[in-house]
């Protein structure tokens, strides 16, 4: 089998079980419990804390933890728009954001707030500019992904931020679902983001794992009431096996990270040298620095993606549509739409997403794979 | 810049006269115990200076310890050669391109012991001048608080080069005060105020009061980790855990309300007395502070006081809340001592204390109690631990966890 669904979701590391099974059978705890098993759990919970903190060099207080990514943007986006109403009602996203952002925002608009979808150019990225010239009074959050899902582009968060520097009270939310490990961790720290989303499940962490990173002074509503878990922002009993399986995942994702990624972008880098000799064949993502190492989005023309997931799937290789979020919907890439990519070319988009465990050996089989495909679409299209 | 050795200048040591030499011996040692850890340092008291040779040790860490070392007014590190002109003058200009950023003002200042080196002090500090007047033309010459200032010490083993100067922690080594019992509690001002009992040379051992089943182990072991927190300024320190619950228990039962407080902080007092008594300790420190709550109002003090003639130092007593916690935060125990756990003195607080409790009722409604035998049933369940720096308390999983991320 190779994997290529990485974007979609990645396998759990062993180790990174073997911690959630021994935290979950030695440390069971309640962390609000006021004995003795309630503070070695708590122990857990906030060592884990300090440790993804210092992974991604933040402070030990600046991390909540949450179920996944998806929650972490609505709470951030839903957070700030009720901590901060009485400010403004004006937001600010991107036309190629993940739907967790992109229909948080419209529920946000039926509730009466006004929101700016910032256009990408055919390549799939946002102006500055544009996000500049958005900017309104009564703007409260603007909201970038750092890399996206679909097609990998990696988007100008440091600039966006060098021009909200003028803009001090407007919160700034990066999703950075993708972007973990992915060697762009000095972006995501620029002094004027005020919020990051994290998915555990996207660097071998379990899934019902996620963080969020929220700047010091920074404050939003919580959006899960309760038991004032989380210092009142998120109630819920915490995860503490899913949280200690995640701090460590992601420390063993940074662990050498720039050797994994220029890896993944070698692997990339044959794909592409492979693929490109085909005629029909059309790509989406770019291989310069402002894509990411993982992601190469392709067609081939005249083919649903739908087929040639399948197709490859009796291969034993293992990708996406566009998204696998929406793959199953049948709707088709909001990113390459947003891209103004023509529509019959759009459906007939699919994902390669790597990580740092592909090799290039699963490289050069996915070439042999791709050489039969193709010739058994050639004989379809004649 | 790898410094070949640490100049340490002693504090309020050089007003002392006679006692110079105890006191220098203290500091050293305390340097020494300070220092352990690092082992090719080689560490010798001077009577102006305390040298530590670094022998290949980075300074860094070195200075890091020295900063928290009661008794050192200043320290700098300093480059050892050889004592000829080239040599100064090399090292000099690396030393100065390391430390003088483009544009900085300077000056040298020269002290030389050994007289028999070929320039003397203006000679030196001329020779200088004009080196860097040529090397580092973007320097400028300033007698008056300049930037940077590049001490050269001509010594008879050597010439010693420096531009940087790290301030001490001021105060007296401790240990040269003498020995005294510190109560502590928990809260954000007994450390403080066992902070600056330690700053002015007292040797300090904790008497912390405990009543289980009411406080928890972590009240008890949040005591421990906060005269952790303190050990670096002077070395390990005794941790007396005194058992209290009876004692509050039958005071619950036999005192009115109002002087429920007054009796227990008197009947702490006494243990911490008759403790101080055994241990051969002087006094007794406290983090009271005037009028905070009701049993720091001066006619409870009076109140409380009244069972000892043994002389009680508060070193916060005159300090607001805000002052006391910017200390606390600076010495690290602020984030500690807000951990909520209950200690003996909320468990049985009255919900109305006295705030000008009567000496006379005081000593009247103690009669009620049989204070000897509950004394020495403390005594005898008393629980010494000697803390040393570094060591955990709270979360004694910490490696297990580690060993899980």
């Amino acid at each position: 089998m190779i994997y290529f669904d990485n974007s979609a979701t990645t396998r759990p590391l062993p180790s990174v079980l073997d911690t959630y099974r021994t935290v979950a059978e030695d440390f069971f705890g309640n962390p609000s419990s006021l004995h003795n098993l309630g503070d070695r759990a708590r122990a857990v919970v906030e060592q884990s804390r300090g440790q993804i903190a210092q992974l991604i060099r933040a402070k030990q207080n600046e991390i909540y933890f949450t179920s996944c990514g998806t929650e972490g943007d609505n709470w951030i986006i839903k957070g700030t728009a009720m901590a901060k109403r009485k400010f403004g009602k004006h937001l600010i996203t991107t036309t190629i954001e993940h739907p967790a952002v992109r229909n948080t925002m419209k529920q946000l608009e039926e509730l009466g707030f006004d929101v700016t979808y910032i256009p990408v150019d055919e390549r799939g990225f946002v102006n500055p500019a544009d996000v500049k010239a958005a900017l309104r009074d009564d703007t409260i959050l603007v909201s970038v992904m750092a890399v996206n899902n679909e097609v990998g582009s990696i988007q100008p968060i440091a600039e966006i931020g060098d021009i909200l520097e003028d803009y001090p009270t407007v919160h700034f939310h990066v999703d950075a679902v993708q972007a973990a490990g992915k060697g762009v961790l000095d972006m995501l720290r620029h002094p004027r983001v005020d919020f990051l989303t994290f998915s555990g499940h996207k660097f071998h962490a379990p899934r019902g794992t996620g963080f969020i990173y929220a700047k010091e002074g920074r404050v939003i509503a919580p959006l899960l009431a309760g038991g004032g878990q989380e210092k009142d922002w998120r109630s819920g009993t915490e995860n503490t096996p899913g949280i200690a399986a995640m701090a460590k995942a992601l420390r063993l994702t940074f662990d050498d990270e720039a050797a994994k990624v220029a890896r993944q972008q070698a692997i990339r880098e044959e794909i592409v040298q492979h693929v490109q000799q085909f005629d029909h064949v059309h790509m989406f993502s770019g291989l310069g620095k402002d894509f990411a190492p993982h992601i190469l989005t392709m067609s081939i023309g005249g083919v649903r993606g739908e087929t040639i997931v399948h197709a490859f799937e009796n291969e034993g290789v293992y990708m996406s549509t566009t998204s696998a979020c929406s793959s199953r919907s049948g709707d088709e890439s909001s990113t390459l739409k947003a891209m103004n990519v023509d529509s019959k070319l759009a459906e007939s988009a699919f994902r390669i997403s790597l990580d740092e465990d592909n090799t290039m050996e699963e490289a050069k089989q996915f070439e042999k794979a791709f050489d039969k495909v193709f010739a058994g679409f050639n004989r379809m299209r004649k | 810049m790898q410094y070949s050795e640490i100049m340490v200048r002693y504090g309020e040591l050089s007003t002392k006269g006679r006692n110079r030499k105890a006191f220098i011996g203290r500091l050293n040692g305390n340097v020494v115990k300070t220092l352990h850890d690092f082992p090719d340092l080689r560490i010798r008291p001077k009577r102006d200076r305390l040298h530590i040779e670094l022998n290949g040790t980075p300074s860094q860490p070195v200075m890091d310890r020295l900063s928290k070392v009661f008794g050192i007014q200043s320290f700098s590190p300093s480059i050892e050669v050889e004592k000829n002109m080239d040599a100064v003058y090399d090292n000099a200009l690396a030393l100065m391109n390391e430390t003088a950023p483009q544009g900085a003002s300077f000056k040298v200042e020269t002290k030389r012991s050994d007289k028999t080196f070929e320039l003397d002090t203006n000679g030196m500090n001329l020779a200088l001048g004009d080196f860097f007047d040529e090397k580092r033309p973007d320097l400028v010459v300033k007698m008056k608080h300049p930037d940077v200032t590049l001490r050269v010490e001509v010594r008879r083993e050597a010439i010693y080069l420096s531009t940087e100067t790290v301030k001490g922690a001021g105060g007296l080594p401790v240990g040269t005060a003498s020995k005294a019992a510190m109560m502590l509690s928990g809260g954000i001002d007994s450390p403080v105020a066992a902070y600056l009992a330690l700053k002015r040379g007292v040797d300090i051992e904790m008497v912390h009061f405990f009543s289980p089943p009411y406080t928890s182990d972590n009240a008890l072991n949040k005591a421990k980790e906060l005269t952790a927190k303190l050990t670096p300024y002077g070395g390990s320190i005794k941790f007396i855990a005194v058992p209290f619950a009876h004692i509050q228990e039958e005071i619950k039962a036999k005192v009115p309300e109002g002087y429920l407080m007054t009796i227990q902080r008197r009947l702490m007092l006494r243990l911490t007395e008759a403790i101080a008594k055994q241990n051969g300790d002087m006094a007794i420190f406290n983090g009271e502070s005037v009028g905070q709550v009701a049993s720091q109002t001066l006619a409870s003090m009076a109140a409380i006081n009244d069972v000892t003639v043994m002389p009680i130092v508060r070193p916060v007593a005159t300090m607001d809340k805000t002052e006391i916690i910017a200390l606390a935060e600076k010495i690290d125990t602020y984030e500690l001592s807000i951990m909520p756990f209950e200690d003996c003195c909320t468990i049985f607080a009255p919900p109305s204390p006295k705030t000008q409790p009567k000496i006379d009722k005081a000593r009247y409604y103690e009669t009620k109690i049989d204070v000897e035998g509950l004394m020495a049933e403390s005594m005898a369940g008393l629980q010494v631990t000697q803390i040393r720096p570094g060591q955990e308390f709270l979360n004694q999983d910490q490696d297990i966890i580690a060993d899980l991320l």
